[in-house]
């Protein structure tokens, strides 16, 4: 049979991505539906074998998150407020540095860099910098309120604020790369448009909501549902900066895959670990879809 | 169309979970396999057995283990030792765990003594026979705190050496302060006192000098537990470590006690300098609850520090201290082969010999496990380490059934009262019912 080189590219460009395909097999996909399979089992890690117990560790679950002051119950809202407040403050802030940014063309690179390198930063040493910045007393945040007369803020050792504390070490660090993406987003947006609408009479305001709002639609929906994704997933930053990496005070800042590593790491209950895997794996799927089918329509002119 | 691709998607999923969830969970170390016949083989040549040793890595601890090893490796020519010491303290569970399911990992592991009760009932750690460690011997020429590594009558590991807590104070802020610095506190009373004469405040109220830091998540809650409460009249468990009793009257008691260095006083701010600890290494505590190990730091880290370690203070005449351990087991892995796993025995009993744990306090610090070893006149005279040996004849070791989550529970009923002004009494009783809670889970599953 002789192949059209059209069909011959196309054989190799598929022979290529096989390679691509059997680490994506081996490596994320394998693990990810043992993970399935973990759950339904009574697994310790230590005894290698694990009896089938069907549904016992979702039910395990579901009675934990009945007890007061849970762990469990605790992880999932506390996972849900990080995404509350992460995502909405990270696409605002982004946004009008963003839009900042495009006006400027001197040192422009210069504060890309900037609001990038915090991205490009391992999380372990981004909490250990917050760490020392967040001190009670000795701390800069804490000195800089005493300079301007402010009481000090407990900051991460308060259950009050130590959420929205390392939610605001997320947003910082996860800044550069939804600045970046924005700004590709607003340098696509045709410049005819503008003029067009300038003549019409339009003003700043109007221009913003009217044109580049509208047009940025598709990017707001890539950068809600990777943040989304990322805080649901939020795991180094409370490790690292929560007393002892337990997720307090009080279970004030632990996350589901905390309580994942915790139970499977520290307790070695695998099964009970891989559940609330499973429960997490759904619940991104949940939100994920839903993000899609409301946020995404087409927006043309 | 998007969203039928969604639901294949899923299925997909769904149908290869299942299609893995039907066959036997992956079966565990490939090694017990495939070491019976190399173990046959190797009898057969007359070959040397190696055995593997893991402890987490600390620099004086591998180096001690070195020369042991080297010391019986010369005694016994036709046994070879692997010393894995390569593992970061925080790494080392969760290495140790990653190991079984492939296969490798070690046949002598080191474990803190507190984990015991996770790992022997995961299967991973073996029963020491009772012909090379006889319990009578174990409780007549061990320390007391050792009984804590017999489970329901069956002994599963055994230390080379142990730890107890005692009080560091820092003599040059006594005397700042104008205390006597060879004179430190030896009552609960006067601790408390000499801890609010040693406290300084700046201008604007900011603590300089802390005269006593009450952090659980140091070594506080052992203090709590297994000193106070005794102290005060109480005791922390029954005997079997099945139920919890530090919360009645006497437990209360001592509950406020630790409580008041946070609130009344107002002696110490475990938020500062990141913990207590770190707080007295540095050099802005009086007073302060640690271990033998705690020497090793200071050491390293503020070597000028001009400190001294006294016996813990005692109170209506009672005296005592928590004793802990890094103990040794014998694993599954071991059990598999029974060349290897007398090679692992013999092993064992040379590295928990009073020779041994007298080579681990010179070079490592802590006291050796061996009574004959840890009641050398010349230890209890040594100026830092004495405090430390005479505590061990009235030392006791808690029994965890889940060290992390026993721990937790304190620390988080603590944090109850100074953070959310919860009352003592009913945080101290949450600790309780937390704390029964895990060791219910514990004693009912066996």
């Amino acid at each position: 049979m002789r192949l059209t080189l059209r069909q011959r590219q196309i054989i190799w460009a598929y022979i290529f991505m096989s390679v691509a395909l059997v680490f994506f097999v081996v490596i994320r996909w394998y693990p990810t539906i043992l993970a399935f399979n973990v759950s339904f089992r009574d697994w310790n890690v230590f005894e290698g074998t694990g009896p089938w117990v069907g549904l016992e560790n979702y039910q395990e679950i579901w009675q934990d998150a009945g007890k007061p002051r849970s762990s469990v119950t605790a992880a999932f809202s506390n996972t849900v407020r990080y995404v509350l407040f992460g995502v909405p403050s990270q696409l605002v802030l982004a946004l009008a540095i963003a839009l900042l940014l495009a006006q400027i063309r001197r040192l422009s690179a210069v504060f890309r860099v900037a609001y990038f390198a915090p991205y490009v930063t391992s999380a372990v040493a981004v909490a250990f910098v917050w760490n020392w910045l967040y001190q009670p007393e000795t701390g800069l945040i804490n000195q800089a309120l005493d300079l301007v007369g402010l009481p000090q803020q407990p900051f991460t050792k308060s259950p009050a604020q130590a959420l929205p504390s390392i939610t605001a070490v997320a947003v910082w660090q996860n800044l550069g790369f939804a600045v970046i993406i924005f700004l590709a987003g607003i340098q696509q947006i045709p410049g005819h448009y503008y003029e067009a609408a300038r003549i019409d009479g339009a003003n700043a305001w109007q221009l913003f909501w009217r044109i580049t709002l509208p047009l940025l639609n598709p990017i707001i929906v890539y950068l809600t549902v990777l943040g989304t994704i990322s805080y649901l997933r939020l795991f180094a930053l409370v490790q690292n900066m929560s007393p002892q990496g337990t997720g307090g005070p009080l279970k004030s800042t632990t996350t589901v895959v905390l309580e994942v590593y915790r139970e499977g790491f520290s307790s070695y209950k695998m099964g009970y670990a891989g559940a609330l895997t499973v429960l997490l794996f759904f619940l991104i799927l949940l939100i994920t879809i839903i993000q899609l089918r409301f946020f995404s329509r087409r927006v043309e002119y | 169309m998007k969203r039928s691709k969604l639901y294949v998607l899923i299925g997909t999923l769904l149908v290869a979970a299942m299609l893995l969830a039907a066959c036997p969970a992956p079966a565990a170390p490939a090694a017990e396999t495939a070491s019976e016949p190399a173990a046959a083989e190797e009898a057969m040549a007359d070959e040397v057995v190696e055995i593997e040793y893991w402890q987490y890595n600390f620099a004086a601890r591998v180096n001690a283990m070195d020369q042991l090893i080297a010391q019986f490796e010369e005694a016994n020519p036709n046994i070879k030792v692997v010393h894995n010491a390569d593992i970061p303290y925080a790494e080392f569970r969760d290495k140790i765990a990653a190991s079984v399911p492939a296969g490798v990992g070690p046949d002598v592991a080191t474990l803190f003594y507190g984990w015991q009760s996770v790992w022997i009932d995961s299967g991973y750690l073996v029963p020491l026979p009772e012909d090379a460690f006889p319990p009578a011997m174990v409780a007549e020429e061990f320390s007391p705190m050792v009984q804590a590594s017999f489970v329901e009558g069956t002994l599963y590991t055994l230390p080379t050496a142990v730890r107890a807590l005692a009080l560091f104070y820092n003599k040059d802020l006594m005397a700042d302060a104008g205390l006597d610095p060879e004179n430190p506190p030896s009552t609960l009373d006067e601790l408390a006192d000499q801890a609010v004469a040693c406290t300084q405040r700046d201008d604007e109220g900011s603590l300089v000098v802390q005269g006593f830091v009450a952090d659980p998540s140091a070594q506080d809650h052992h203090w709590f537990r297994e000193v106070l409460v005794r102290q005060f009249g109480g005791v922390p468990y029954t005997d079997d470590y099945s139920e919890v009793l530090y919360n009645d009257e006497a437990g209360l008691q001592a509950w406020n006690y630790l409580l008041a260095f946070h609130t009344e006083l107002a002696t110490g701010d475990r938020d500062l300098f990141d913990g207590s600890t770190n707080a007295f290494v540095g050099g802005h505590v009086c007073f302060h609850v640690d271990g033998s190990f705690r020497l090793g730091t200071i050491a390293n880290n503020n070597p000028d520090m001009n400190f001294g370690v006294t016996e813990l203070p005692s109170h209506n005449g009672v005296k005592s201290t928590f004793g802990s351990y890094w103990t040794h087991g014998l694993t599954k892995k071991a059990a598999a082969d029974q060349a290897r796993f007398d090679a692992a025995v013999k092993f064992l009993q040379f590295i928990t010999s009073a020779d041994a744990g007298a080579l681990w306090v010179d070079i490592v610090g802590e006291l050796p496990a061996q009574l004959a070893a840890g009641s050398n006149p010349e230890l209890l005279a040594d100026e830092k380490l004495g405090a430390f040996a005479a505590g061990l004849e009235y030392s006791h070791a808690t029994f965890f059934a889940d060290e992390s989550q026993q721990r937790q529970a304190i620390i988080d009923s603590f944090d109850m009262v100074v953070l959310t002004d919860e009352d003592p009494a009913t945080a101290l009783q949450i600790a309780a019912d937390t704390d029964q809670e895990v060791l219910d889970d514990f004693w009912s599953s066996r």
